[in-house]
């Protein structure tokens, strides 16, 4: 065997497609090895109560986050370690992050973690600290985004990002994306009618103006809806943190 | 392989015996000391395959003969953090907050962990050393907006302003102007009131239209002579304490939106013992009544 392939190991060397195609089957054992079982794992994702899809405002809110780079700075995941529970609240769950695609998990913590500042602080801190860090951290090295709170919401393509998102496995129903637009704008302001955003979100939403008054959602609005969410779906009264499913 | 590959006269290292228009191509051998780190690494994944959870497979994973959980872990670290908490911080477990401030050594350890807990917690709005800023008030005057007593300031800790939480403090201002309660000259004339009230030089004509308005309106929170009521976290207006500013214009902002400020439930967050050290800490480093 090792007399066959050392024989013929010039062969490969000699052609640059064969020896490409060689390279891509060996590479690929490895990642077969490693990546294809997890897609089989069922318990990779907790079974946990209060789970749900984001709503479009929050998806709306997700992209600004993603789009400013926020993870550059901020990780979203508590890791189960002393210090981080003590600080930042319940070690993340896979379950939490089962319908973000891509997740927002980050890998710096320039600022400190966000995966549950949800309802931390209020909706006008988050204005007056987006607007200006310093005025509320004088410590503070993060940037100002105040452009955030004068730029209009363009959610005209809502409805095509639930549809992408559903395309890669988010449950959102056919109703959910037809009404996609208004349960957007009913979330941003309190005047309207919830009952349909209600009915298919259920009770566990932040409907407000987040502070930015109800006659316009700005981009901040969407940011701020999303943050005060982060974190606070999941019932941690009704999760079996000692279930042998759930220990890893 | 062949045993017999040419050896480089000049180095004195084998070759690889490949040669290309001459020229041959040395095969010199790891460095030892190289060699046996790797061979020692992968001596250590074998044994970390078999002593920790490694492999995945459909429907689990290989949970290693340690069943190492790092879930499990972390909350065998924080019993053992409790655990040496209570030590000391038994001890406030059954004292009431006033018996807390009369215990010279229980209140020692209170005021540490409450500094703690501040820091960590309430200065990113109250401010580093709790001084507050606009909209968010100062924590080391005497000035209270919902009581400065030791079991208001737990309970405001506990429940929040304006939370989601069933016995948050809830009462609000209403937006006079933004919800049409009151006219645009009549705002402007409530604001020579307010003005007035806190002693400062005002229009007469306007403090006197203003007069009957202010009864009718801002009398049940703010009292007959604006001095507040801290049952509905109402601010006394005849002082120099001024939550939203104390110009004309941030008077009469003020009226038009009633603006009120939300502070989270720290009870979802924080133990009780916790908030007990909090309570003493705010209420002694602030004029606490």
């Amino acid at each position: 065997m090792a007399n066959f392939v050392f024989k013929n190991h010039g062969k490969l060397e000699r052609h640059s497609m064969l020896l490409l195609l060689f390279i891509i089957l060996v590479v690929s054992v490895g990642g077969l090895v490693e990546i294809t079982p997890l897609f089989f794992l069922e318990s990779t994702i907790e079974k946990v109560d209060g789970m749900r899809p984001y709503t479009p405002l929050e998806v709306a809110g997700r992209d600004i986050y993603i789009r400013e780079g926020c993870y550059l700075c901020h990780s979203a995941m508590i890791r189960p370690l002393r210090d981080e529970v003590e600080r930042y609240g319940h070690y993340s769950l896979a379950a939490e992050s089962m319908y973000d695609h891509p997740f927002q998990w980050g890998s710096k913590r320039t600022g400190p973690d966000l995966a549950r500042v949800g309802g931390k602080y209020s909706d006008a801190w988050h204005r007056d600290h987006l607007i200006n860090p310093r005025s509320l951290v004088p410590e503070s090295i993060m940037p100002p985004y105040r452009f955030l709170a004068e730029k209009d919401l363009d959610y005209r393509d809502i409805k095509d990002k639930l549809k992408a998102l559903k395309i890669v496995g988010v449950p959102y129903t056919q109703a959910e994306i037809d009404s996609a637009t208004e349960d957007l704008k009913a979330q941003a302001n309190p005047n309207e009618s919830p009952t349909k955003l209600k009915a298919h979100y259920g009770d566990k939403l932040n409907i407000r103006d987040f502070g930015g008054g109800s006659d316009r959602i700005t981009e901040m609005d969407a940011l701020i809806a999303y943050l005060q969410m982060q974190g606070t779906l999941v019932d941690f009264t009704t999760y079996k943190a000692d279930a042998p499913a759930n220990r890893r | 392989m062949s045993g017999h590959r040419p050896t480089d006269p000049h180095s004195g290292t084998e070759t690889t015996g490949h040669e290309w228009d001459g020229i041959t191509e040395l095969d010199t051998p790891l460095p030892r000391w190289w060699l046996w780190i790797w061979y020692g690494c992968i001596a250590f994944a074998i044994g970390y395959w078999v002593l920790m959870p490694s492999w995945p497979y459909p429907g689990g994973y290989t949970p290693g003969i340690l069943h190492n959980s790092q879930r499990a872990q972390v909350e065998v670290d924080l019993a053992a953090l409790k655990a040496h908490r209570d030590i000391q911080g038994h001890a406030l477990t059954n004292a009431s907050l006033q018996d807390i401030e009369k215990d010279p050594k229980l209140q020692a350890y209170a005021m540490q962990v409450g500094q703690l807990t501040f820091n960590a917690n309430c200065i990113s709005c109250h401010g580093t050393g709790g001084t507050g800023s606009k909209g968010y008030p100062n924590l080391r005057d005497d000035v209270w907006l919902w009581g400065g007593k030791l079991e208001d300031i737990q309970q405001t800790i506990t429940h929040g302003i304006r939370a989601e939480d069933p016995e948050t403090r809830s009462s609000k201002m209403p937006s006079f102007g933004v919800d049409g309660l009151l006219k645009p000259g009549e705002i402007n004339d409530l604001t020579e009131y307010v003005v007035n009230l806190s002693g400062r030089r005002a229009n007469a004509a306007a403090v006197a239209r203003a007069t009957p308005l202010f009864a009718n309106n801002c009398a049940v929170c703010h009292g007959p002579e604006g001095k507040g009521n801290q049952m509905f976290g109402a601010p006394n207006l005849t002082d120099k304490d001024w939550l939203y500013g104390s110009d004309r214009a941030s008077i009469h902002g003020q009226i038009w939106n009633g603006r009120g400020g939300v502070m989270p439930n720290w009870g979802k967050r924080l133990d009780a013992n916790t908030i007990k050290a909090l309570t003493v800490y705010i209420h002694a480093s602030a004029g606490g009544s």
